[in-house]
């Protein structure tokens, strides 16, 4: 299974800022090792957020996304105390789901 | 207008360096390092808690900034790396062969555990003064094997460390490269090692650094966690004193 994600969520003014750190290759699919042949393509596909059961960031990603992407946003309605999920999904169906606490 | 183009490209650099710096990715190395070292592993089934780093059993908190240093137990000098190399032999149980194995790591397939593992230990020393001593005699004898080695001549180029790295204002391509003979020099390169460098997408620690240099400079394979590798770092963790210890960072 993957590597967990590092998730920080920080209550600014009214709205939470929410910046997460993900492990994963991000594989294009256009690199090819050291005999030639080419690297199959393995990234992340889609990123949701939610606080409280509520989402509140859906997005769908590329090949072009780094390396251990690095993903902040903020959202408004969250409150101290509150939990946000993060999920992803790559393209061989891997999942992993993380939360952090808002401060 | 040669300097003024050098002097941009090391400020654009610069930027670029702090634009990244919120979500380093090292932060992910420091969190398996920190798991690795409170789990119970090798044949004897024993945690890092009880290896000590030259502060006493299991303390982390700003023991790299001590470090390399004398260890009575080993009667030898040590760098973080050995160090860990001789808790993973003694208290774990580990063959050398296979605590020595995997040092740098190479993507998803083969993570290095020494790297993630290093990551942790350093990023407890952030904010530490920089405090390596000479007091033992072992202490003072391999600081200065290591600054015999930095200005040794050799190899296919005849090349030495000082040859890149003992005069300002050199360059590899656009990337300028610290002047060590310096102690501002010595202090800001050596600060921010461990890193994780973007084009590699990997976490590097100093012996990496160390490695990569003798490749680069086209010397012998320096032998990981050797007596050679230990006194290099001698000489820079020392002339790097007095300052705050700043990483595990990220570069280039």
């Amino acid at each position: 299974m993957a590597d967990p994600m590092k998730i920080r969520a920080n209550l600014v003014g009214d709205s939470t800022e929410v910046k997460v750190l993900m492990n994963h290759e991000m594989e294009t699919g256009q690199r090819k090792d050291a005999q030639g042949k080419t690297i199959p393509a393995w990234f992340i596909q889609s990123v949701s957020a939610t606080c409280n059961d509520k989402t509140v960031l859906s997005a769908q990603w590329g090949p072009a996304v780094s390396k251990n992407p690095f993903l902040s946003f903020k959202f408004k309605g969250g409150a101290k105390g509150d939990k946000v999920v993060i999920t992803w999904v790559d393209s061989r169906g891997d999942k992993r789901t993380d939360e952090a606490t808002i401060a | 207008m040669p300097c003024a183009f050098a002097q941009s490209t090391v400020d654009e650099i610069a930027k670029y360096r702090a634009a990244l710096q919120d979500g380093n990715p090292a932060e992910l190395w420091e969190a398996r390092g920190e798991a690795l070292w409170k789990q119970k592993r090798g044949p004897k089934q024993v945690s890092f808690e009880q290896c000590d780093l030259g502060l006493g059993a299991g303390v982390v908190k700003g023991a790299y900034a001590r470090l390399p240093r004398y260890f009575a137990d080993a009667d030898r000098v040590m760098d973080l790396e050995t160090r860990l190399v001789w808790c993973m032999v003694k208290l774990q149980g580990y063959s050398e062969a296979d605590a020595l194995k995997n040092p740098f790591g190479s993507g998803n397939e083969k993570k290095s555990d020494m790297e993630a593992l290093v990551a942790y230990v350093t990023s407890e020393s952030r904010g530490a003064k920089m405090n390596v001593a000479l007091s033992h005699p072992k202490e003072e004898q391999m600081y200065r094997l290591g600054e015999k080695m930095f200005y040794f001549r050799g190899g296919p180029h005849d090349f030495a460390c000082a040859t890149c790295h003992g005069e300002d204002g050199k360059r590899i391509r656009l990337q300028d490269l610290p002047n060590l003979t310096g102690t501002e020099g010595a202090q800001k390169a050596y600060t921010t090692w461990p890193a994780y460098r973007v084009s590699q997408g990997e976490l590097r620690s100093f012996q990496w650094r160390l490695y990569d240099c003798f490749r680069q400079q086209r010397f012998p394979e320096l032998i990981f966690a050797s007596d050679a590798s230990v006194a290099l770092t001698m000489f820079l963790a020392r002339n790097a004193n007095g300052v705050a210890f700043d990483a595990p960072a990220i570069k280039r």
